[in-house]
């Protein structure tokens, strides 16, 4: 299929039509013209390469009624992204080539975005033995990311073996930094309002005393290491530090750390509960200078759809986890761009190319060059809205941004050449799948 | 609105003397009486009455003061109301004449609600009323013994009691 | 006032106004019938996921006495001790018609869930959240701190000046963040002593001071001192080495409390570990108030049922 994206204004601020044939962007110019195809107006919008995530947790397979494959494609596709990667803590767990297969397979039959698993690094995220880790890196899914997100590998040995291993198949550890025993029972941010509300805090030191141990070992094997959603401003020195040292370490943000406090817990809404929890302002303004700066190299969303059970009750029997596909974009529109802080271009780079560097992800590295798969996201940035249950196109609701005003709207997505989102509304199932085929 | 002055200082002064003076006549004497007031003003009314039957027969006026909110049947169709104290005289009310004192009769409700609290602090012999002003439009079948004042009034006209030592003031005004 | 989560919601003036209703209430146990009609027909519920028989027995007998209904709905042997969420516990009391729920949870903020939730219309009294607060409690502390002073006189007053020092697991108490707020409110000084392991990690914006020796706290001659109860439990998590080290610390023994002035209050929320955090010669002192806190419980729970319940019109 043919699309013509009119006036398009390209993160470098450059304006131009592209024509997008059979997956690929085939030319641009002005005044492009081509019979059949589906235009698409840009004038006024922001025109930015398929986002890729590098932290989704899809739930399947396991936990479908927290969310799908499909349901979870569908919110990526709805936020603008064309690519995630799928968290491994399903059910089996993804610790093994089948399992990750699987999810692979579930992706490419659905078509919304491209779906990366990540495969577990231990065994059932127990953290005793390691995967085969070989295996899956071998596989039809060629895993590159392993993560036992949502548990820390504490283990010292265990995690040096693992960044060791891992170079032998070039893929990277994303480590959940969690000190495990300081934080037993943690249910927020220790700080001032954890005090006052008598719920057990969360130090930052339980964050920061694992990134710098595993930064030093990153150093000590000579290997590569992710670190999933830093969360303190301490954690953000630390990786200044270990960059200056020429440390092989990549950090990760999530939209909701960049934007939100630990305040909101005085509400006892469930909704903020998250792991890592939100901290405080001063956190938010390191991470945020820390995104600006470099130290900090992306921006994913750790999306963490859950039933709304688990988020109806009280704080310390609720869930851990936000959703956050849907509102990243807007999100990091108001805490970073909106504020100066980043351009487009560097939205481009963090939430597109360099996620999918660290994911070695291809074909993101030079997005609407000729030749280049057709993976973007038009946006308004200048539309307001108040965020509602039905901007959410995944099973969970679990939103912290319900009620609140946030700016941009997707208004098109398209992956690998086909439309996933048009008019700001997705493309259905069946049509999707259809482009897959013929893609 | 119009404000209309039905008693002055020394009209209430007279009222109460003459209330007095029923009381003991109608207990044939000042033994076994309990004067208790109902809060706010009655229980200044109260405390006059029993100075006056001291002065007539010391060691008559025996007074206390009952509060009524917690037996109020209107308390869901009104803002809170915080409670007064409730002071019944050290010999308690078993078996003695109770003098109920209010300011104003109107509905009865609040007469219905001071007889139900009576009954939660004992078992007087009889339970006599004294107003100061009776203004009609009673809703439950209740009267005085002891009116200081008939005063007929329309639904839509408010009685003003203002005594000294509450308001600093003293008079009975009718407002409409 | 709709319900009473937390005292950090009370002023001065609402403070002193609950107080001054439980004084009415405080009279009505000294009568022969010990019952007032004025919450005839309304429905309170014991929503307790925690067992507490003192807190639940007290809130029993001050709604009892005001002749509502009550109904105990207890952990123990029932759905709630099956897992059955609060949403559904709630929406079920609500069908029942449920006017105020006494609620006790183990989790810090469970009653305002209730509170800020659709699920139910009903007052809500926080009886006990987690690690949180415990308001009762608190306005009985204060209830009792201000009759040792002001006697049958107290009506009207608040507790300007007075020097309080709560000693123990402030971390872990709900009792002592219920104080706090309540004594600040009321014009006292709050001053808290305890190991630096079982304080908040940051204290910078509560209303108090705060030292490690309960020594030098005694020096300064408080007008009450008030023992939190110490958990077993905290022994194991290494808050402290033992029991031993704790009590030669932060116990109130007979050789403390002959150093604390004669009038100063001894206070304890219960259930005491006597020899523990108190000496039994303390616990019975003439100084100790733990008794009266007992009998002002109910006359305070009444007073908050009262305010809470009597009147549909919102103040």
């Amino acid at each position: 299929m043919s699309i013509l994206v009119t006036a398009a204004t390209l993160p470098d601020g450059t304006t131009t039509d592209l024509l997008v044939d059979d997956g690929v962007v085939v030319e641009r110019g002005t005044g492009l013209s081509r019979k059949g195809a589906t235009v698409i107006d840009a004038s006024g919008l922001t025109t930015l390469p398929g986002l890729v995530d590098l932290h989704t947790h899809l739930r399947e397979p396991g936990y479908e009624q927290s969310e799908t494959v499909l349901t979870g494609s569908r919110a990526a596709a709805s936020g603008g992204f064309t690519a995630v990667h799928a968290m491994a803590n399903t059910s089996p767990v993804s610790d093994t080539a089948g399992v990750v297969e699987q999810v692979l397979a579930l992706g490419e039959r659905h078509g919304y975005v491209t779906v990366r698993p990540v495969g577990a690094v231990t065994v059932g995220l127990a953290g005793e033995r390691l995967s085969e880790i070989g295996a899956m890196a071998q596989s039809r899914a060629a895993i590159r990311v392993f993560s036992d997100d949502g548990k820390c590998v504490s283990d010292a040995l265990l995690m040096r073996r693992a960044l060791e291993y891992v170079k032998t198949f070039g893929g990277v550890i994303a480590q959940h930094a969690q000190e495990p025993r300081l934080t037993e029972g943690a249910q927020m941010n220790e700080g001032v309002v954890s005090g006052e509300l008598g719920l057990q805090g969360w130090p930052a030191v339980a964050e920061e005393s694992i990134i710098a141990r595993d930064v030093l070992l990153a150093q000590h094997v000579g290997a590569r290491l992710h670190v999933c959603h830093v969360s303190t401003a301490g954690s953000v020195e630390v990786v200044r530090w270990a960059k200056a040292r020429g440390i092989d370490v990549t950090a990760e943000v999530t939209p909701h750390h960049l934007l939100l406090t630990d305040e909101l817990a005085r509400s006892y809404d469930a909704r903020y509960k998250v792991n890592p929890p939100l901290r405080t302002n001063e956190d938010v303004l390191a991470l945020r200078a820390g995104l600006a700066d470099g130290t900090i190299d992306i921006v994913a969303t750790d999306h963490a759809p859950h039933p709304a059970e688990t988020k109806e009750c009280a704080w310390g029997e609720a869930s851990f986890g936000m959703v956050g596909l849907e509102s990243a974009l807007s999100v990091v529109q108001a805490s970073v761009v909106d504020s100066g802080q980043l351009e487009w271009a560097d939205v481009a780079r963090v939430l597109s190319s360099t996620p999918a560097r660290i994911g070695q992800l291809a074909g993101y590295d030079a997005p609407f060059a000729v030749g280049s798969p057709a993976n973007f996201t038009l946006y308004d940035a200048a539309a307001r809205s108040v965020f509602a249950v039905d901007h959410l196109h995944g099973k969970g609701v679990n939103s912290p941004y319900l009620g609140t005003e946030l700016p941009g709207r997707v208004v098109a997505t398209v992956h690998n050449g086909y439309p996933t989102v048009l008019d700001g509304r997705l493309v259905d199932a069946e049509t999707v799948a259809a482009g897959v085929r013929r893609g | 609105m119009t404000a209309r002055t039905v008693l002055q200082a020394a009209d209430i002064t007279r009222a109460l003397t003459r209330i007095s003076h029923e009381i003991l006549e109608s207990n044939r004497g000042g033994s076994d009486l309990v004067i208790l007031g109902i809060p706010t003003r009655g229980v200044e009314l109260a405390r006059r009455i029993a100075k006056i039957l001291d002065g007539i027969e010391p060691g008559s006026g025996t007074v206390g003061s009952l509060d009524v909110t917690m037996y109020r049947d209107d308390l869901a169709g009104q803002p809170t109301r915080a409670p007064s104290p409730t002071q019944v005289p050290a010999g308690g009310i078993d078996g003695k004449t109770v003098v109920l004192v209010d300011d104003v009769l109107y509905s009865g409700r609040t007469i219905r609600a001071a007889l139900d609290a009576l009954g939660d602090h004992g078992r007087p012999k009889v339970v006599r009323l004294a107003v100061l002003v009776d203004r009609g439009h009673r809703e439950l079948p209740i009267r005085a013994d002891f009116v200081g004042k008939n005063l007929p009034t329309a639904l839509d006209e408010r009685i003003r009691v203002r005594l000294s030592e509450t308001d600093g003031a003293e008079f009975v005004v009718i407002e409409s | 006032m709709r319900h009473l989560l937390s005292t950090r919601e009370l002023d001065r003036a609402t403070a002193v106004g609950i107080l001054d209703v439980a004084e009415d209430m405080a009279d009505v146990a000294d009568r022969e019938i010990k019952k007032l009609p004025t919450l005839r027909g309304k429905t309170v519920v014991n929503l307790f996921f925690e067992d507490s028989t003192r807190t639940r027995t007290s809130f029993e007998v001050a709604a009892k006495r005001l002749s509502s209904d009550l109904v105990n709905f207890s952990a123990k042997g029932s759905s709630l001790s099956k897992g059955e969420s609060l949403k559904d516990t709630a929406q079920t009391l609500a069908a029942m018609g449920a006017d105020a729920v006494v609620i006790r949870h183990a989790s810090s903020g469970a009653a305002q869930v209730l509170a800020q939730s659709n699920w139910i219309d009903a007052a809500i009294i926080n009886a006990g959240d987690g690690t949180h607060e415990h308001p009762t409690q608190a306005l009985l502390d204060a209830f009792t701190m201000r009759r040792r002073i002001h006697g049958r006189a107290s009506r009207g007053h608040d507790l300007d000046g007075l020097r309080v020092t709560i000693v123990g697991d402030i971390l872990h108490s709900r009792v002592a963040r219920s104080n706090v707020w309540l004594l600040q409110a009321l014009g006292a000084s709050v001053h808290l002593v305890a190991p630096a392991t079982l304080l908040p990690s940051e204290l910078a914006n509560w209303p108090v001071t705060v030292g490690y020796d309960l020594d030098e706290a005694i020096r300064q001659s408080p007008d009450a001192i008030m023992m939190l109860r110490i958990q077993a439990e905290r022994m194991s998590a290494a808050y402290f080495p033992n029991a031993r080290e704790y009590g030669r610390q932060w116990g109130l023994d007979d050789e403390r409390l002959a150093r604390l002035g004669p009038d100063t209050m001894v206070m304890h929320p219960g259930p005491m570990n006597r020899g523990l955090e108190i000496s039994a010669g303390a616990a019975d002192s003439s100084r100790s108030t733990v008794l009266e806190q007992v009998a002002n419980g109910v006359s305070i729970r009444m007073a908050v049922l009262y305010l809470l319940l009597a009147s549909e019109t919102v103040a």
